[in-house]
């Protein structure tokens, strides 16, 4: 279930990046955009959870690393929203994948040319706001004074830590006016259509059967889920 | 003053009855949502973040409370109090109790 790709990079080389599958060449073949970050992190208890509920009605679906995120030994500061987008639609090539699930921000990198759902999409200034918010608050808590305007404007220019995470410049700039893809393929799932309270909010990573359920059951559409 | 969320109790002897009622009324329904934002924040039930009072102690006092989970904390009260919150805004006594982050929000929602 643990396999590899190869991620395309922006200077023409590849990155070997992990590659979490089920995949028992079922018709339906779902790639995961995973959230991003901090979220990312939250949400990967969840996003497996959903993906062996997935393949347990029938569905099979994928879960890459993006260069510089999870395991991968890439630098992040060299990535961006745009060469994470290229790396998508290269691995949904890849996996053969007939569409494709975002969670979260995840929604910022799906490829126009799949169908599928984004669920709980998020934009790139939000996601960026509660970074830098982070950033702020811990400064305030070691006693700097940072402020919001500021970073954003050496961010721009420099790259930034948020949270621990080495963004780069063009990441930045990219995030700030990023939007979820509006292709006509893609529907979004609403957390209030899933019932309970979106888990990237959680402090801590969480599972949550009935939500997986019901996500499952969109993403499987009219086929019935057997108990 | 009480936080308990309305439980038709609330009162206080200063103030013109009918605008005290709908004072306590707006104070108790933003303390219900502040609870329920904080629960999903803690992954707690609404019935133990009910047990919150103006004493509870939030940011250095929960582990889970890190920087990121406050930053996601107040996003999310953004979100679903519809207010903006500023950097300016954030400080420890917003932060560190519960009744602090309360009078923080009734503040900001009276601004608006």
């Amino acid at each position: 279930m643990i396999a590899t790709w190869q991620a395309p990079l922006q200077n023409g080389k590849t990155s070997e990046e992990l590659l979490f599958a089920i995949d028992r060449e079922r018709a339906k073949r779902v790639l995961i955009l995973p959230a991003l970050f901090d979220e990312a992190n939250k949400m990967r208890r969840f996003t497996v959870q959903l993906m062996r509920r997935l393949d347990s009605v029938g569905i099979d679906s994928f879960l890459p690393d993006l260069p510089g995120s999870n395991e991968s030994t890439t630098p992040l500061e060299q990535q961006s929203l745009s060469s994470w987008q290229m790396a998508c639609a290269d691995v949904a090539k890849q996996v053969s994948a007939t569409h494709i699930l975002s969670i979260r921000a995840g929604a910022l990198l799906a490829p126009d040319n799949l169908p599928g759902w984004h669920y709980a999409p998020q934009t790139g200034s939000k996601l960026l706001r509660a970074m830098l918010r982070a950033r702020t608050i811990a400064a305030r808590e070691a006693g700097r004074d940072e402020n919001s305007d500021q970073l954003l404007e050496l961010g721009r220019r420099e790259g930034l830590v948020l949270a621990g995470w080495q963004i780069g410049d063009l990441m930045l700039r990219e995030l700030e006016t990023a939007k979820p893809s509006k292709s006509e393929l893609h529907s979004v799932i609403a957390q209030k259509d899933i019932g309970g309270p979106g888990l990237w909010l959680r402090a801590e990573p969480d599972e949550d059967d009935a939500q997986v359920k019901t996500l499952a059951t969109i993403v499987c559409g009219e086929e019935e889920i057997s108990e | 003053m009480s936080t308990q969320p309305a439980s038709g109790s609330v009162s206080k002897s200063d103030g013109a009855p009918e605008q005290e009622v709908s004072l306590a009324q707006g104070r108790a329904m933003l303390d219900k949502e502040l609870k329920s934002i904080i629960a999903d924040v803690l992954g707690i039930d609404e019935d133990q973040a009910d047990a919150f009072t103006d004493d509870s102690g939030l940011f250095g006092h929960l582990p889970e409370l890190d920087s990121m989970a406050v930053a996601g904390l107040l996003t999310e009260m953004e979100d679903r109090l519809d207010i903006v919150i500023e950097d300016d805004d954030v400080d420890g006594d917003m932060l560190e109790t519960y009744g602090g982050l309360l009078t923080f929000a009734e503040a900001k929602l009276s601004e608006a």
